[in-house]
């Protein structure tokens, strides 16, 4: 879609400039990147497995340190920002993991609620004081996805697709202005995958909150990826709309990359 | 019989099980002569054990209303070692748990700290804060508190370190600090093994807490080693019975909220 390219230029959510990533046993995992992501863009990020995906992502919320360049959200360096000002940049960035990572003991309420706790002085949080308004954003959050009637539930009696759109309800519980979904659907059937999918299609649609998802499959980068964005070896080679996303151009990316896989894997 | 069972190569290691298991032999006959073991001793006294068991046999039941306070005493005793040492033990072992990202120098220097700690028995313990704090239940109180820090901390901080990591990232990647992340991401996960440690260290607390009075650290062990040396079985037999009987219930009651904290 050409448009969603229009706003990206008008006003870079994500930006990575020059990015770089070696790790300390000499992997580059990241090779001078440089992206630009708009305000409601919905892209997908694909690549074999060691061709960087994950570093990236890890990157733009700092899970991740990069060796080199900067990485500037909503107009502010999250690479260079330090203690308070940077857990304030990382509670606008939800983000969705390949094992839910919810705590399985806990109450889906609870899980959803600690998406608000960098909102709230340390003091009440060690307490367990949530203000009320905070269970009515958790609630609403479990409605987004379906979930409204198990919030009380055990995290650990819930399925996986469950589990991980509990996890939806936690990012979205942060109120933020990008979820990054890591490989969000790789333990899931095909079904829930759908379901999952499209929960996050739904909040990218419904609440123009910037999506980045990382995908395996172009089957599904192509259903739902307004733009894609395909990574080898930690470089960017290919960005485009889905429909440029053809089956010739993505072979190049495919192809070759196999052979390449060999000397690069160890990193994900 | 296996197929094939040529071609699977043959478990090295035989001679070193016979080895290990000749020298546990040489080290256990040489301990026996070196400490002056003699068996026969055992059949020798029968007789004398059978007029102790005879003495037990007849307990001096008036002997329980006198009992009944200190009894009382140990077991406060016992509670307020392990809720000081339990509740000392939390924020320790958040803190030296591997995996909490602390200070790396300091939290060794404390693990050391602990495990010295650990290594010293408590009636050792009590018998040296029976000299710092005079003759009662402070020191034995003390005395516990020191030995269940010990312990719950040592259980507690591997059982911290043994969570799923994933959560920790989630509560790090919404933006909560460190205090956040483990009252959101780590106590969930492991506080019911916590209150699991804290009633086992409770219930060999209460075993431990009635011999304490032994070397004069309070509560009913006082009045077992007085009963000894007046050589009055029948009253020992009561204190024994008294300490089975509330080992026995305290012992099933931790257990059955053990197994619903699991």
């Amino acid at each position: 879609m050409a448009t969603t390219q229009a706003i990206a230029e008008q006003r870079p959510v994500i930006q990575l400039v020059n990015v770089n990533k070696t790790y300390p046993n000499g992997v580059q995992g990241l090779k001078d990147l440089n992206l630009s992501i708009g305000q409601g863009e919905f892209v997908i990020v694909i690549g074999l497995s060691g061709a960087g995906k994950s570093t990236m992502l890890r990157s733009i919320n700092r899970l991740n340190e990069i060796t080199s360049g900067d990485i500037i959200i909503d107009g502010q360096s999250i690479t260079r920002a330090k203690g308070k000002s940077l857990r304030e940049i990382r509670r606008n960035i939800g983000m969705i993991f390949q094992s839910f990572n919810l705590v399985k003991r806990s109450s889906v309420l609870r899980n959803v609620l600690t998406g608000r706790v960098a909102y709230h002085s340390t003091l009440n949080m060690i307490l367990g004081i949530f203000p009320k308004k905070d269970k009515e954003i958790a609630y609403e959050a479990l409605k987004r996805v379906n979930l409204a009637e198990k919030v009380y539930t055990r995290a650990d009696q819930l399925s996986g697709g469950q589990q991980q759109r509990v996890s939806i309800a936690r990012a979205l519980a942060q109120e933020p202005k990008i979820i990054l979904a890591d490989e969000p659907v790789a333990s899931l059937d095909p079904i829930t995958t759908e379901r999952v999918m499209d929960d996050l299609l739904r909040i990218n649609r419904d609440l123009g909150i910037t999506v980045l998802v990382n995908l395996h499959s172009i089957e599904l980068a192509r259903k739902y990826g307004d733009r894609i964005i395909g990574l080898r070896g930690g470089e960017l080679v290919f960005d485009g709309p889905t429909a440029e996303a053809t089956d010739s151009t993505l072979r190049a990316i495919y192809g070759e990359a196999i052979l390449e896989e060999e000397d690069n894997k160890g990193e994900a | 019989m296996i197929p094939n069972q040529t071609t699977l190569p043959k478990k090295t290691g035989k001679v070193k099980f016979f080895t290990t298991l000749a020298m546990l032999l040489i080290i256990i006959i040489t301990s026996a002569v070196i400490t002056d073991v003699d068996f026969w001793q055992l059949f020798m006294n029968v007789g004398q054990a059978g007029y102790i068991l005879d003495q037990m046999s007849r307990p001096d039941w008036s002997y329980v209303s006198i009992v009944l306070g200190p009894l009382v005493e140990t077991i406060r005793m016992a509670i307020l070692g392990t809720a000081f040492g339990a509740l000392l033990a939390f924020p320790f072992s958040l803190y030296v748990a591997r995996n909490m990202e602390s200070n790396k120098a300091i939290s060794s220097v404390l693990r050391f700290l602990m495990n010295i700690i650990r290594t010293i028995p408590e009636l050792l313990l009590a018998a040296v804060f029976v000299a710092v704090f005079g003759i009662g239940p402070f020191a034995g109180i003390i005395a516990l508190a020191i030995f269940s820090f010990g312990m719950v901390s040592k259980l507690f901080f591997e059982s911290i370190e043994t969570i799923d990591e994933g959560p920790i990232e989630a509560l790090k990647s919404s933006g909560a600090n460190r205090l956040e992340i483990m009252r959101y991401g780590v106590i969930p996960q492991v506080i019911s093994y916590y209150w699991n440690y804290v009633l086992f260290a409770f219930e060999i607390n209460i075993r431990a807490s009635a011999v304490l009075g032994y070397i004069g650290a309070g509560g009913i062990g006082i009045f077992l080693q007085r009963a000894l040396s007046q050589v009055r079985y029948d009253r020992v037999a009561v204190i024994i019975l008294i300490i089975f009987v509330v080992v026995l219930a305290i012992d099933y009651v931790s257990n059955k909220v053990r197994e619903k904290l699991l």
